[in-house]
């Protein structure tokens, strides 16, 4: 079971009422998609994501980036059993939607860049490795089905 | 995954923006590592303050970034251009190679923190392929 500090739970709840899902969503799809361009395989049906200007303004990857947001917000909203509520998205990714999990880590990381630049200098050191913990989790959580 | 013309374009024109703050950007990014990271602080078990704005990290902090310099200087060859920094790497300092990737990642971030309009997703995949490149140069004595 996860232990998180009072710190880390204020932190995470803070950050997820402060952020635009609107705004991070898509940003951090799109971002991944042209800083790791191989995770674009998963979205062979999305049209044109020839360059960067393609991608950021490509509406089938502003609409999924809503959709992995929300999937965010139900690990937010249970923090305490990110692990069970996650059980059938886990499958998904593996059985259905076969995405190496080692892609988690690069969205995941493109998500902790895209809320440093809006959060700005009050992402400290602590608030990051407080978001970098509840990102750890939600990966493993979405692993923990794959075999 | 070597650097394009674009790219080193894309790292010269952020390194234009962004090296007046070099040295917060160093400290601030260590800081964070050792923050984020614990497990990088082994490699500073001699210093008496490991936090932000303390004077063994403010100082290294500004060392770590004058080598960022020197790679974006030598960016058409870093693998001699950083060879005397992957022999401190590899002989002296023994840093596993794997927090490379860490660092740069807390440097991303923390670039996205100060300068959030000028790190666009182009300017992101740029200095990502750069450091990666960095991080092998770093790694060339090693073995």
């Amino acid at each position: 079971m996860v232990k998180w500090t009072d710190f880390e739970r204020a932190t995470i709840q803070d950050i997820f009422s402060k952020i635009d899902y609107d705004v991070v969503g898509p940003a951090a799809l799109s971002r991944c998609l042209i800083v790791y361009p191989w995770t674009q395989r998963y979205f062979g049906g999305f049209g044109n994501l020839y360059n960067a200007a393609a991608i950021t303004s490509n509406p089938k990857v502003a609409a999924h980036g809503k959709v992995v947001i929300s999937g965010l917000e139900k690990a937010v909203k249970n923090m305490d059993d990110i692990k069970t509520i996650y059980k059938d998205l886990s499958v998904l990714h593996s059985e259905k939607l076969q995405v190496d999990p080692d892609n988690f880590n690069l969205l995941a990381d493109c998500l902790t860049i895209v809320v440093a630049g809006q959060i700005g200098a009050a992402f400290t050191p602590e608030v990051h490795a407080a978001f970098q913990k509840f990102l750890a989790v939600v990966v493993a959580s979405l692993r923990k089905q794959y075999y | 995954m070597s650097l394009t013309d674009k790219d080193k374009a894309a790292v010269k024109a952020l390194w234009t923006k962004i090296s007046k703050g070099a040295d917060a950007i160093g400290a601030d990014a260590l800081a964070r590592m050792l923050v984020v990271y614990p497990q990088t602080k082994t490699y500073f078990s001699h210093w008496p303050d490991l936090k932000a704005g303390s004077a063994p990290v403010t100082k290294h902090g500004k060392k770590i970034m004058a080598g960022v310099a020197q790679a974006v200087a030598k960016i058409d060859d870093l693998s001699s251009g950083l060879l005397d920094l992957s022999e401190l790497h590899a002989f002296q300092l023994r840093v596993d190679p794997a927090n490379f990737k860490t660092l740069g990642h807390c440097l991303q971030v923390v670039i996205a923190t100060m300068y959030p309009n000028e790190f666009t997703p182009e300017a992101n995949v740029a200095l990502d392929k750069f450091l990666s490149n960095l991080a092998l140069a770093l790694s060339e004595r090693y073995r």
